[in-house]
This record gives C-alpha cells, structure tokens and sequence, in this order.
C-alpha cells in the first residue's frame, strides 16, 4: 500500500518514499508497503478499514484513537505505523469474538456507558489494559486509568460503572 | 390480557440501547468512515492572522504536487457568486476570503487531492501575502470610535455594532426600582466557549452528473435545514439534493450551522466530478466552528426588605464574531435571554441587548442549550446569589419566597412566556435535604478551624426548551415543527422515522419506546432511522432540547393514528361496529366480553389481506406536530465544594440534582443525558473557556490548550426526581438534554463563592481556575472577564 486510498493510485510517485512493515493486527499478520510518515490511526482506518478506531483531536489529546500496541494502550494518531512494524496492535474491532463479546463491551451496554459513542472503542480499549494488569481496580484506579480519555457525552460516571461491571464479570468466570 | 408495558420496553422502561450493538464493535458509521469509489480529498488553507487584507495568494507551486486535482481561492467561489452565503440570522458570511480575512482560522484555500496527506503538501505549498489590519477582540474595543470597521464589505454598515434589541416593559420596571428597599447589582462575564464534540465537523460532497443529484454525507444536526439552505445557496434544485446525517460523534449545537467547508467541497465535487470528502482536524473545529456564549451580563434586581422581588432589569453585550450567524429563532436576536428569571414570581422585567461585530470566529450557536439560555439561567441564579446575600437572607429562603408556587400555573412571565406547571418548592426540598443544608453552617465552621473553606451553591431554574410553537418560532422563515412517519408491516413488525436527528440521545431506543407504550409493539420490533432527508419526513432536527417535546411528540400522535385506523380493521374482524370495540396495549376487545379480542398484529396482517370494503389497506401515516406551546422542566441543583486557600483549588464534596422533566420515556437515558449536561456544567465552571490575545490569535486552539475535564477531574453526581407531566405533550414528557448544562454552572460558581465570600469577594468569573479563585481570596477582591492574554 502506498497510499491512503488503493482504489485511486495504484502506484507511488517516483519520488516517494515507501518501507516495508510487518503488523499483527487483531491476530492476523499484514505486510504492507507504507509511506515512513503514515501515522498509525490512519493505516488501521483508511489503509485496513478498521473504521472502530476514531480520531478525535490530532494531538494525544483525547483517545479516541487508543488502540492496544503489545497489550498497551497507545493513542495511534501520533504513532507512525512504522512503529509497529513487528508488533501486534489490537482495536476494538478485535474485542470480541465470533461467538462472544468482551465484558468490557457487555458492561458498557448494560451501564449506559455511552451516548455518541465516539470515544467508546479507545475508551474499552484503556480499561481492557486496566483490567488485565489489575483485575479489581476501585473507582479511582479507573477514573485514573482512564484519565487519557475524553468523553463528551456521559459525564464518565457511568462508563466508570461499566468497566467496574466488566471487572466483576470476569472475576465471576475466571 | 393486556401487555406489561415495561415487558415490552415500553415507557418507563430503561431499556438497553439499540444503538449500542454497532458502537461497542467498533462499526458505527460516521461520516469519516463512509468511503466512495474515486472520492478525493479536500484540505483548507485557514488565515494566520486575525484581520489583514489579502494582497495576493500564488497556487503554482500546489497545482505541480503529484496528485493534486484542484486548488480553489476566493476567486472560484466569486466567480461561480459563491463567495458569501447567508448565515442563519439574515447576515452574509464569507465562504472563503476574497478581500480580506476577519478571523483567525478563516477559509482563504482549499486543495483536491488523491489522499489527505497530497492535499495538506500541497496546502503548505500556496503563498498568501497578507496586510495585516488592528484586530479588534472584545465589544469594548469595538464600540471605540477609533475601531476599524470590521464589515466594510457591507453597505450602510458605519460601526461594529450588529443589533440593538430590548424587551420587556421599561416603565414599569423603572418604578418597581424606585419602589425598592434594596438594589442588587451584578456585572458577569460568560467567556467563550467551544461545544467541542469529538467527532469534528466534516462532509463527504457526491455530485452525479448523469442524474443531477448531489448527495451530500455531512455532520449535521438538521438536515433538512441544511437541505434548504444548499437549495438556496448553491441554486440546485431541492429534489435534487439529498443530505445524509449518519452516525454523529456528538453535536451539542456544533453541528448546526452550515459551514464553509461543506460549500466548498460541495463545489469541489460539481468541478473534479468527483466525491469529496472533507474532514476538520481539531485545530480547524475550535478555531472556525460554532462557539458558544461569549457575553456580558449585567443586572440588577429591586427588592422589598421581606425579600420579595419586584422588578428585574438586565443588559447583554454580546461578541458575535466577524459575522452574525448565531442558530436562533429569527424573532429573537440574542436567542431566549428573557426566559431569565421565568421560574420566579416578578412583576416587571426589562432587558435590553447590544450585539457586535469583532475579529474572531462566527457562530454563537446553542451549545448544549435552548438559544442563550445558559446565559439566562447563569445570570438569574448569581443574581440571586447575590441578592440573598445583599439581603441578609439564607439562599433557600429567598429563593422559596420567590419562586412560582404550584398553584400559579399557568404562570405569564414578565416577559411573556407561559409556564405550565412544576413543583419548584419540592424540587428544592428534595435538593436540600439530599445535600444535608440544615447542618451545614457547622460543617462550615468545623472545616474552617482545620484551614479549609466549605461552601455551597444552589441553581433552581426552569427554561425554555422544544422549540416551536410555530407562530413564535422560526429559523429563517421555516416554522419550527417536527414530524413522524410510521409504517406498520404485515408481521406486525414496523419502521419509524422522524425529522429529528440523534447525535447519542438514543433516539433509536426511546422513539421506539413511546410507539410500544402507543400501540403495544414490542419496541425491538420497531426500527427507528433519521437523518437521510430522501427517506425522513421534514423535520428542524436535534437541538434546543426539542427531540422529544417535538418529535416525540409527532411519533405519539402518528402511533394514535395507525391506532385509529387499526381499531377500523378490528371491528371488522371482530365483526362488531366499531363504538364497540375497547383498547387495552396491544389489543383490541369486544366491550364487555374482553376474551374476545385482536392483536395490533392481528390487525397488521389484517391492513394487508383482509381490509374492510371502503377502507384502503396498508397500515402507515405521518405526523406534523407543531406544539402549542414550549416544554418547562424544572431542576435544583445543589452543590457543596471544599476551597483550599492556600492554592485557590477546589474540590466539590457533594452534587445533587433534582430534575423535574415530566414522564420519563427511559430512566437510564434520562439520567444518561443530566449526567453529561453536569459534566459540561462544571468543564464551563472550571476550565473550558476559549480566548484571544490582542492580537487576536486564539488561545484554545487544541486539547492541550483548551482543558475539557476527563473521568480524573470530574466530579460525581446524585441524582433525584420529581415528575410533573407536561399538561400539553401528549405523553406528558418535558426537555431535559440540556437542563444540566444550562443550571449547572451556577450551583458550581455559587459554591466556590460561599466558600470565599467572607473575604469580601462578590464576583469571580468563569473559569473559576485555581490561580482566580487564589487571587480572589487572597486580595478579597472580585476577578473579572477572560482571563488575559499578553501578545509577545
């Protein structure tokens, strides 16, 4: 991939440069041909067409584009996707299963964790982090967690609701 | 047997969102996510400086980067007489600067492109020689004789000022005044604030030139009215153009407007044949799109010594930006300020209003409220804050004396408005008990003996919300009803759309709510789609809290309409005449003999195979809905907060709320909705402000500089209810998407000055950031307007 779109030049200009990455996204390896600036967010929206993963403000400001590099929470719109060369990345799109959704997903839902839902993917993606590495987080250890995440919408007490929810069901079946 | 109605998700259930199933999968579609085979892409050139003539821009160097497909200036806008386009309060705005530029952030080019990062190399690449001109950034500067005029594009246009308004009867109040024991005065700023919702604004412009349509994918909270304005302003026929509004990353007022860039890129696919998409980054929202507020309050209020107010005198000067393209109600030049003080008992009232021109972005859009009435509420609740105080009376006290008693209703306000009904005192009993005020003087006094400062504060209010009725609203000339189409398949499964548009109020879930609790259809047999203008019926769209006092609306009344029709089919099947025939949810009976009986589904098949001789089949209609009147929930918010006076920080211990909204369709949004609404409350109160150097550079450009609140900051909230169903809606509902944002500020402010008024300090305006709230307590004298900004 060269560029942004495939459908329109299927070729680079002479003069540009392109590298070659190797990124497991959700599980499955891709090899492609990117420009060096290409930022993250944008090869994982535009280039694969994981359209869950928003970008809101441009500057680390908002999280909406969160995403999970080798299991961290990292804002992908100042990320250059030459970064992840030879990492896994993991966006909403691969939350759930087939067959299944993640708690954190369920938990949202049943708690009204959002409204516009914009910030939703980034915001279950930093509180899938927080509940790997601390499987009983109390309120504050989420609303800290969280803290790289704007919402607009819920006034997050709520969203807090939902991932302690979520921290619960798993502890019920693990 | 009748249905259980929570069963069946209908009102009153808190039922799970609908819209949630694509969200939490990461597959909303946002108009960002829409991809179009051979789309382009368009990236604006906005003005550095704030006013400066434009002495020349060369595009040679952005025509030679490779994949570049068209650079458009001012000059193909003019040329094509699309350089202006109205704004939504009879001004003209520039889509993109000709001769000049009045506004930091303004559009002066665009580039086409194969992809976005084509388009920005080669955005850098186009060279603008500017003049610069003096900037003028607040209405002091532009009420200076000596002031540059910032819209000498217009003629007869010989000062900045926009509009002088007033309202109210003067004499009248003037005599109450000299009636008074006491005079309490008040003098407030409401600084600039910017809606931000995450998603910014965007648009993706399809025009086919084998048909003649124009498909236009846009960020817009009413799209019919954008339908019309693009009719309008791009000469295209109205069939001919269809607007889709998919998912919304948010709106809260920013999203209705109709902005350059949407123009543009409109033209831009008419001249490549191409789509277009356009998408803001941040910087571009906060500096260019709607912003909110930005006024100067000042008041005063005549009083007996009993605490009885007698008359309320009030005088705006409000900072429209470079053009006026305030989204409000065309009678109304500073939106519904004169619902102030509509939830107390005062006899004469009299507001006048300034408007003016400066060199900073246009908007003055609602943000997150009914056309001004955050300002409003803000000014009325310090303003009596402060009488309490000039009095010598407790806050709840004055406030009960004053506010509209149960028995008032209906209740004209000096102003004009009709209020309907509420329970204002219990409301505020419920308020105050929730936040134990009986014993908080010792609470006060216990926490100063260890250093800290407590204060409480407390906003009752009722506003305006659910614009029209009709004959008293309207935005440029289209009445502010709105609509509901309703069809019902054989199966009895059925599809509804309206004219509103949700941008995460859940219309999906709760529209379909009131069609179960009407008709006794499951609502997650019902579909609810908005926003595609070929399919929906018209509609004024989703703002000013007017979704469900409209719409909503409109979904009862069609759903009653299918009802009537469905009863005609019944009695058919039932083979009695219809006077027989009795409803109960989701079914019709035989009067006195209730075993015998049809389902709606019953009837839903029946409307396909078995119709009636003289009864045309089909079970689908529509519904306009204009309502008599405006909805008037009522809330009392009441807050207690802990200042530190060594840091000027301060923390809020407690918030409760009491929202009186009438029926509640579902608990959970409800609540949803006043706990984001507070959350805005307390960013305005504490940090969320936009300002200009005097240069006129805006300070607030991103999310670094402009602070929105994140879980960590914000505080929790408890909330409580009172239910007062709306006499004219026909499910009784009221408003309330905005009632937190619009009351909050105030219990906040209130707060922190209680905390520290001993000091002597009357006033500090917002953002009550910890060096403010510092100063203040330690000079124990007010702080006002934005906070300053020093150009190098």
């Amino acid at each position: 991939m060269t560029s942004l779109y495939e459908e329109i030049p299927t070729a680079p200009a002479a003069d540009v440069p392109t590298r070659r990455v190797t990124i497991t996204v959700n599980g499955e390896k891709r090899t492609l041909d990117i420009e060096p600036r290409l930022l993250l967010a944008h090869l994982i929206r535009q280039g694969l067409q994981l359209t869950g993963t928003h970008v809101g403000c441009d500057t680390t400001g908002c999280g909406a584009c969160t995403v999970l590099l080798n299991g961290r929470p990292a804002k992908s719109c100042t990320v250059l996707a030459v970064q992840a060369d030879g990492r896994e990345v993991t966006t909403v799109e691969g939350l759930a299963s087939a067959q299944q959704l993640d708690p954190i997903q369920e938990g949202f839902k049943e708690e009204h964790g959002l409204q516009c839902g914009f910030c939703t993917p980034g915001m279950m993606l930093a509180a899938k982090a927080l509940l790997e590495r601390n499987p009983n987080p109390t309120e504050d250890d989420v609303r800290w967690a969280l803290s790289g995440n704007i919402c607009r919408c819920t006034g997050y007490q709520n969203i807090v609701k939902a991932v302690l929810w979520a921290a619960e069901t798993m502890r019920e079946e693990s | 047997m009748a249905l259980d109605e929570l069963k069946i998700g209908g009102m009153g259930a808190s039922r799970r969102r609908v819209e949630d199933n694509r969200f939490i999968r990461g597959k909303g579609n946002y108009v960002d996510d829409i991809v179009l085979p051979g789309m382009l892409h368009m990236e604006i050139l906005r003005s550095p400086v704030a006013h400066a003539r434009i002495k020349s821009i060369d595009t040679t160097a952005a025509w030679e980067v490779p994949g570049v497909r068209l650079v458009m200036t001012g000059e193909t806008l003019a040329a094509r007489n699309l350089a202006w386009m109205p704004t939504l309060s009879y001004d003209t705005q520039a889509v993109m600067a000709t001769d000049k530029v009045r506004f930091q952030g303004q559009e002066v080019a665009a580039v086409i492109a194969d992809d976005p990062y084509i388009a920005k190399d080669a955005l850098s690449r186009i060279v603008v020689e500017y003049e610069q001109l003096p900037a003028i950034v607040n209405p002091e500067q532009a009420a200076s004789p000596e002031a540059p005029l910032v819209r000498d594009d217009k003629v007869n246009q010989d000062s900045n000022k926009i509009f002088d308004w007033e309202i109210g009867d003067k004499e009248s109040t003037d005599r109450a005044f000299a009636e008074a024991d006491v005079v309490s005065t008040i003098d407030l700023h409401y600084p600039r604030s910017h809606p931000s919702p995450l998603e910014t604004c965007g648009s993706i412009a399809d025009y086919d030139r084998a048909t003649g349509k124009l498909t236009v994918y846009m960020t817009t909270q009413a799209p019919h009215i954008i339908r019309a304005a693009v009719a309008m302003v791009a000469e295209l026929p109205e069939h001919m153009i269809r607007i889709v509004s998919p998912d919304l990353g948010g709106g809260f007022g920013n999203k209705v407007p109709v902005y350059p860039g949407y123009v543009i890129a409109i033209l831009a696919s008419i001249l490549t044949e191409h789509p277009v998409k356009w998408v803001e980054d941040r910087s571009s929202n906060l500096i260019s799109t709607g912003f909110g507020r930005d006024v100067y309050l000042q008041g005063q209020l005549a009083l007996r010594k009993d605490g009885k107010i007698l008359g309320m005198r009030m005088h705006t000067i409000s900072d429209h930006g470079a053009f006026y393209a305030d989204a409000q109600p065309t009678k109304f030049k500073i939106g519904l300020m004169h619902s102030t003080f509509a939830a107390y008992d005062v006899p004469a009232a009299h507001l006048t209003s300034e408007g003016w021109y400066t060199n900073k972005a246009p908007g003055g859009v609602a943000y997150r409220c009914s056309f001004r009435v955050t300002e409003a509420m803000f000014f009325q609740e310090r303003m009596m804050h402060a009488a309490a105080n000039d009095l010598g009376m407790d806050q709840a006290e004055f406030r009960r004396i004053n506010l509209v008693k149960d028995d008032q209703f209906p209740y004209r306000t000096a102003f004009g408005f009709l209020t309907d009904s509420g329970q204002y005192g219990k409301c505020l009993d419920i308020a105050l008990d929730a936040i134990g005020y009986a014993n908080f003087k010792e609470e006060q006094e216990e926490a100063r003996k260890r250093g800290k400062l407590l204060g409480i504060g407390i906003s009752t209010m009722t506003e305006p919300l659910g614009a029209g009725n009709s004959r008293e609203y309207d935005i440029i000339g289209i009445k502010m009803f709105d609509s509901a189409e309703l069809r019902v398949h054989m199966t009895g499964k059925a599809i509804l759309r309206t004219g509103a548009k949700t941008q995460g109020q859940g219309h999906e879930t709760t529209w379909a709510q009131i069609v179960a609790h009407e008709l006794g259809i499951p609502a997650e047999d019902i579909v609810v789609e908005e926003g595609d203008t070929d399919t929906a019926p018209f509609g004024m769209g989703t703002y000013a809290s007017r979704s469900t006092p409209v719409a909503g609306a409109a979904v009862a009344m069609v759903a009653r309409k299918i009802r009537a029709k469905a009863r005609k089919i019944a009695a058919h099947l039932l083979e009695v005449s219809e006077e027989d025939i009795e409803w109960e949810l989701g079914r019709f009976y035989v009067r006195g003999n209730q075993e015998r009986g049809v389902t709606i589904q019953d009837c839903a098949l029946a409307a396909y195979s078995n119709v009636p001789d003289g009864l045309e089949p089909g079970l689908e209609n529509n519904a306009y809905y204009d309502p008599p009147n405006l909805t008037w929930p009522f809330a009392a918010y009441v807050c207690k907060v802990e200042v530190d006076p060594e840091t000027g920080v301060w923390d809020v211990l407690k918030f409760v709320a009491v929202d009186d909204c009438g029926v509640r369709i579902n608990p959970m949004i409800v609540e949803g909705q006043i706990m984001g609404g507070l959350t805005e409350a307390y960013a305005m109160a504490s940090m969320q402000y936009i300002t200009f150097d005097e240069e006129g550079n805006c300070i607030g450009s991103n999310f670094m500089d402009y602070l929105l609140p994140t879980a960590w900051e914000t505080p929790g909230y408890e909330l409580h209810e009172v239910v007062t169903p709306c006499p004219h809606h026909p499910i009784g509902a009221k408003g309330i998407g905005e009632c937190a944002t619009v009351g909050g500020p105030a219990a906040f402010v209130n707060a922190v000055m209680n905390a520290i008024e001993h000091t002597g300090v009357r006033n500090v305006d917002m953002p009550l950031m910890p060096n403010r709230v510092y100063e203040a307590v330690q000079t124990g004298r007010d702080v006002s307007g934005a906070p300053p900004v020093k150009g190098d």
